[in-house]
């Protein structure tokens, strides 16, 4: 063929509005991914750390304190009482479970639809899933009141030869919200291997050496091992995103299966699950915002990743929306005066207060990252995704508060106020995800080395980066 | 020049994802079978140039999903409905919708299981001592670097031969690694 015909062939150029922004910017090669990633480990502990450790640390002291003195005089500590029986512990049950949810999404939900950009922002938002369903875990296990026979709630044979009865949600919820963290531990564990033998091999100390060797079980980046894998991988993307979908689904189950007007709904299934991975994005967004510039990760996780997360924190808080919108809609047309009053009640009753901080947090104020230049201003995102969060408190406590407080009959009506003990639990729980973050940050890659490097033009063996003569 | 008897193999170094893949599909073709490559990240097309079949991970976790919710139909139905049946709120002994839900979770946490676990098994991990630990250069496979190592265990390994045929295939730098 003469060079004439083959010039013709040729594509037009591709215009520059639709050519792609790079996963990692600068071009940068897969030596530096590991050199940058690494330095956070190994490098000096820097000053920030540090303050936020210590009083991380002291919080997490006051959980401890709280919790004894919960356990030690009774849960009469709380401000839970007749008729709202469900208080502050249920409310951050959902609230820290739900913010572990966009952990799991972003692992395996966008893993399976295969956005690239997972990549650079997965194990960190893997770590904070476990962080956060440990939090959660606490309030299920303590406002049972006799924690000492929390293990009633599992099938273990036991001297008086009953059984948990399984007919209730609260059972499923003890297997949900336990499959859920083992799950999301092993995979957060699975994807660690190749990077703790990153770790392992570039080690300078002895003891190092020894601790990543043990824990990279030996890893040696074999291509026989990464196809298998890679195929375990997949799977467990594949059982993580029916497991996320139905954990917050179950959660959900725990009031919708009930009686109580405001509680009784349909909805609550897909509506838990938008709200728990718009309050996870909120969280996501809280803790990478300022970790790419301290940890210098610009180019890693960059403009356009916090521009993608902001584009979900719309999109989800636009369904949550839909939600609050339809259980208004639904109320109405039931033609159930319980169900009128119970909505009537939120919007106007005595905490009218709270339904309104939702609705500003999580309807309104997140139509604002319909602007470009918002989305591209992270002091304005940074300060949102604390918005989504506060809202997504307020939901919840939307939910529990408001429901129980006027029920049925008004003999039976209260006002609940949260005691002294409920808030410093809650800000005990923050101490204990902080610490066990920063810990994370310390001593473990936060970035998904292996994976990172995979989706550079570098790893591509059919771009000139990547060896190909002449782009192959 | 024959080669001594402690040797593990003959390691070769590689620049760039594409040259490795280039002597991977040439090792292949040379019919060798006690070979491997070692790569920072997996190389997307790899596992055709080494000629790998599907790997069978998926049938660990079936086998585990299946085991995960029999157990859990089972679990249900002995204790709520058999060893200790006891009326609640008027709702059957057992239901397949009530049982469901806790059924389903333990499906996935032995289908994970056996996912990861037969990974393990099929990688033979944990394994952590492998003799190419000890070649210096080595550690650079979890960073920027490719390899490929043809065990002398394998029946086509003829020092000369085998080193010819890396050496064409363009690798930078070759060297014996000891057992």
């Amino acid at each position: 063929m003469s060079s004439a015909a083959t010039t013709t062939l040729q594509a037009p150029p591709v215009p520059p509005e639709l050519v792609r922004l790079p996963l990692i910017t600068n071009n940068r090669s897969p030596g530096w991914i590991s050199d940058q990633v690494a330095a956070i480990v190994e490098g000096k502990t820097p000053t920030w750390w540090w303050a936020a450790f210590v009083p991380s640390v002291i919080m997490l002291g006051l959980l401890g304190l709280m919790l004894a003195w919960q356990i030690s005089t009774g849960v009469g500590v709380w401000g839970n009482n007749h008729p709202v029986m469900w208080g502050w512990d249920i409310i951050n049950f959902v609230w820290w479970i739900g913010i572990g949810h966009a952990g799991t999404l972003i692992s395996a939900i966008l893993f399976l639809l295969r956005q690239r950009w997972r990549t650079a922002v997965n194990r960190a938002a893997e770590a904070m899933t476990i962080f956060a369903v440990m939090c959660a875990g606490i309030y299920p296990a303590l406002h049972v009141g006799r924690v000492w026979w929390d293990w009633w709630l599992f099938p273990i044979p036991n001297s008086n030869a009953i059984w948990p009865q399984f007919r209730s949600p609260l059972m499923w919820d003890v297997f949900a919200v336990s499959t859920y963290f083992t799950v999301s531990a092993v995979f957060w564990y699975v994807g660690l291997v190749p990077d703790l033998a990153v770790m392992r091999d570039r080690a300078k100390t002895k003891l190092r050496q020894i601790l990543y060797g043990i824990f990279a079980l030996g890893w040696t980046g074999s291509n026989r091992h990464w196809s298998n894998y890679e195929k375990a991988y997949l799977i467990l993307a594949g059982l993580s995103t029916p497991l996320v979908l139905s954990v917050h689904s179950i959660v959900s189950l725990d009031f919708a299966v009930s009686q109580v007007p405001g509680w009784h709904t349909t909805i609550f299934p897909p509506y838990f699950v938008a709200g728990a991975i718009f309050s996870g994005f909120g969280m996501v967004l809280t803790l990478l915002v300022p970790l790419r510039k301290l940890c210098h990760l610009e180019d890693i996780i960059t403009m356009r990743h916090i521009d993608i997360m902001c584009k979900v924190t719309l999109a989800t808080g636009s369904i949550v929306g839909y939600a609050y919108i339809m259980e208004l809609f639904i109320a109405w047309y039931s033609g159930s005066p319980y169900e009128r009053y119970a909505f009537m009640n939120r919007l106007a009753g005595p905490y009218a207060w709270g339904y309104w901080i939702m609705m500003g947090c999580n309807v309104i104020i997140p139509q604002l990252f319909w602007f470009k230049s918002l989305r591209q201003n992270l002091k304005f995102v940074w300060i949102m995704s604390i918005l989504v969060n506060i809202g997504m408190w307020f939901e919840r406590f939307v939910i529990i508060v408001i429901s129980l407080h006027r029920d049925f009959i008004p003999a039976n009506w209260g006002y609940f106020k949260p005691t002294w003990v409920d808030i410093c639990t809650y800000m005990g729980t923050f101490g204990l995800f902080f610490t066990l973050f920063l810990l994370f940050l310390r001593f473990l890659p936060m970035i998904a080395v292996a994976e990172v490097k995979g989706v550079t033009p570098h790893a591509d063996p059919h771009t000139p980066e990547g060896g190909a003569k002449g782009g192959h | 020049m024959s080669t001594p008897a402690n040797t593990y193999g003959l390691l070769a170094e590689f620049d760039t994802p594409a040259d490795i893949m280039h002597a991977a599909a040439k090792v292949r073709d040379a019919g060798y079978k006690h070979w491997d490559v070692f790569t920072p990240y997996p190389i997307h097309g790899m596992d055709r140039a080494m000629g790998l079949k599907n790997s069978v991970v998926g049938w660990f976790s079936f086998i585990g999903g299946v085991t995960g919710y029999t157990t859990g139909m089972l679990l249900i139905w002995f204790t709520n409905a058999y060893d200790y049946p006891i009326v609640i709120g008027g709702k059957p002994m057992f239901s397949p919708f009530s049982a469901f839900p806790p059924a389903y979770e333990l499906t996935i946490l032995f289908g994970a299981f056996g996912a990861v676990f037969g990974m393990l098994f099929l990688n033979r991990l944990p394994r952590l001592h492998h003799p190419l630990f000890k070649a210096k250069r080595f550690a650079l496979a979890t960073h920027d670097k490719y390899f490929l190592v043809i065990e002398t265990s394998d029946p086509k390994y003829s020092e000369a031969e085998t080193r010819k045929l890396i050496e064409a295939a363009g690798s930078t730098r070759i060297e014996m690694v000891e057992d």
